[in-house]
């Protein structure tokens, strides 16, 4: 003790200045935004690395699950793809080739970390903007929509999933093609969602599907899910749809970032039109 | 003893005074930026207990911070100041003088050791000044030209005001 403290008092210089140094550095980092930021988002790029070194053991475990939505996916393409390469439907001539003017684009990334347990959840993925991913992107699975992405570092991004109470996402009706904002809604189940916004007057049944609209960030008819109740509810001039939604928020492994090569294009001519009205 | 303290006081508020009204809106393109307020860090008495040295130094930069919205900046790079402060009074000095409280200024002290103890310092406190604002390791170079700059630019103001108040008669 008598030894402590002699050291103490001899290296008495130091240790106030670790203590002052501390103190200041503290500051620092609490109380201007661009040091905060970087601090976070450097230790964001340790803690997303060490995800992913766990999320690489743990995908062994989960390959079977993989390998049969895998194959579910192949059979439902290899379906689609007979119906384009049927014969009696070709003439000649008069196919336009569309390769020119691809609109999306398809990154495939792995989860690396996942909620569904928030009232506000969160996705990590192990791709970044070294990968073409940009902040605002849509993110899709193979049965359904996932979320929006909402920060990107250079290795890894985060989603605001579809169970977050900010995320709205377009959404229209499979017969009647009215369109209406689909959100989480104010319950904790990860598998039911809310679709708003859609007039009284149509006509939903329950079980009929819903596909996005394509007017927000995801392209048109991706499955987002079923209607588990109509809720005409009365009074109301506009109805209050619960969804069942297709994707399994639980399980999700793999996942694809949509990048819409025209984004750019069709926000300038929205913001022009927005300008000149 | 009273007029060591009432000095330091005035060369407190003229120093931040004018750190945070003059000298704040001087600089060569973001390249060179003078911080000669260290000054007042530097000529505090040389036998001043380490605690209160500390203290002081922590004050000053934090009530400068206060004025460039840089909250904790400046206050870490004097802390780094006055601990580089007391090392190199320790290695250069007698130990006989560590005790006494005379001013370290021109006149007192040759100009040798004068200018080399400010130019040290002073870089060193850019060092950790710089460093700190820009927060990476990003571009060090641009970083390092800086820190190098401003320390020549405020070494020369601290060199004119020490001329300023010059007296051959002091010992």
């Amino acid at each position: 003790m008598k030894n402590l403290w002699l050291i103490l008092t001899k290296y008495n210089a130091f240790f106030f200045f670790v203590l002052f140094f501390t103190f200041a550095v503290y500051l620092v980092i609490q109380n201007n935004s661009f040091q905060r930021a970087s601090a976070i988002n450097s230790s964001n790029e340790f803690i997303g690395s060490a995800y992913a070194r766990i999320n690489a053991w743990q995908s062994y475990l989960h390959l079977r699950e993989l390998n049969v939505q895998l194959a579910e996916e192949n059979a439902s393409l290899r379906e689609q793809l007979q119906l384009l390469t049927a014969p009696d439907s070709v003439v000649s001539g008069a196919v336009t080739d569309s390769a020119g003017n691809i609109q999306y684009r398809y990154v495939v990334a792995k989860v690396t970390n996942n909620s569904i347990h928030q009232k506000n959840n969160y996705i990590t993925l192990d791709k970044g903007r070294k990968h073409g991913i940009e902040k605002g992107m849509g993110v899709i699975t193979s049965n359904g929509i996932v979320g929006i992405v909402l920060n990107v570092s250079a290795h890894f991004s985060t989603v605001q999933s579809l169970l977050h109470s900010e995320t709205r996402v377009s959404a229209a009706l499979e017969d009647s093609g009215a369109f209406g904002s689909l959100m989480w809604g104010d319950n904790y189940n990860a598998q039911l969602g809310l679709l708003k916004d859609i007039p009284n007057h149509v006509k939903v049944r329950e079980g009929e599907q819903v596909f996005t609209s394509g007017f927000s960030l995801f392209p048109p008819g991706i499955l987002v899910g079923q209607v588990a109740q109509t809720g005409a509810s009365g009074g109301d001039s506009f109805l209050d749809i619960h969804i069942k939604f297709s994707t399994q928020f639980h399980n999700l492994r793999q996942v694809y970032v949509v990048v819409d090569m025209l984004a750019d294009e069709k926000e300038t001519l929205e913001s022009q039109s927005e300008n000149d009205g | 003893m009273a007029k060591i303290f009432s000095y330091n006081i005035a060369r407190f508020f003229v120093l931040v005074a004018l750190q945070v009204f003059l000298f704040k809106n001087m600089g060569y393109y973001n390249l060179a930026t003078p911080f000669p307020y260290v000054l007042f860090v530097l000529l505090l008495p040389v036998g001043i207990p380490n605690f209160i040295l500390y203290c002081l130094a922590f004050l000053t930069g934090i009530i400068v911070d206060g004025f460039y919205d840089t909250l904790g900046v400046n206050a870490a790079a004097c802390t780094a100041l006055a601990w580089g402060r007391i090392l190199f009074i320790r290695v250069t000095l007698q130990s006989d003088q560590h005790e006494n409280y005379m001013t370290p200024l021109v006149g007192t002290v040759p100009f040798r050791w004068y200018f080399l103890y400010v130019f040290v310092l002073t870089l060193f406190h850019h060092s950790v000044l710089f460093m700190l604002e820009t927060f990476t390791f990003h571009q060090f170079q641009y970083t390092f030209t800086r820190i190098l700059l401003s320390c020549i630019f405020t070494v020369v103001i601290i060199l004119l005001f020490s001329l300023l108040f010059y007296r051959k008669k002091q010992r």
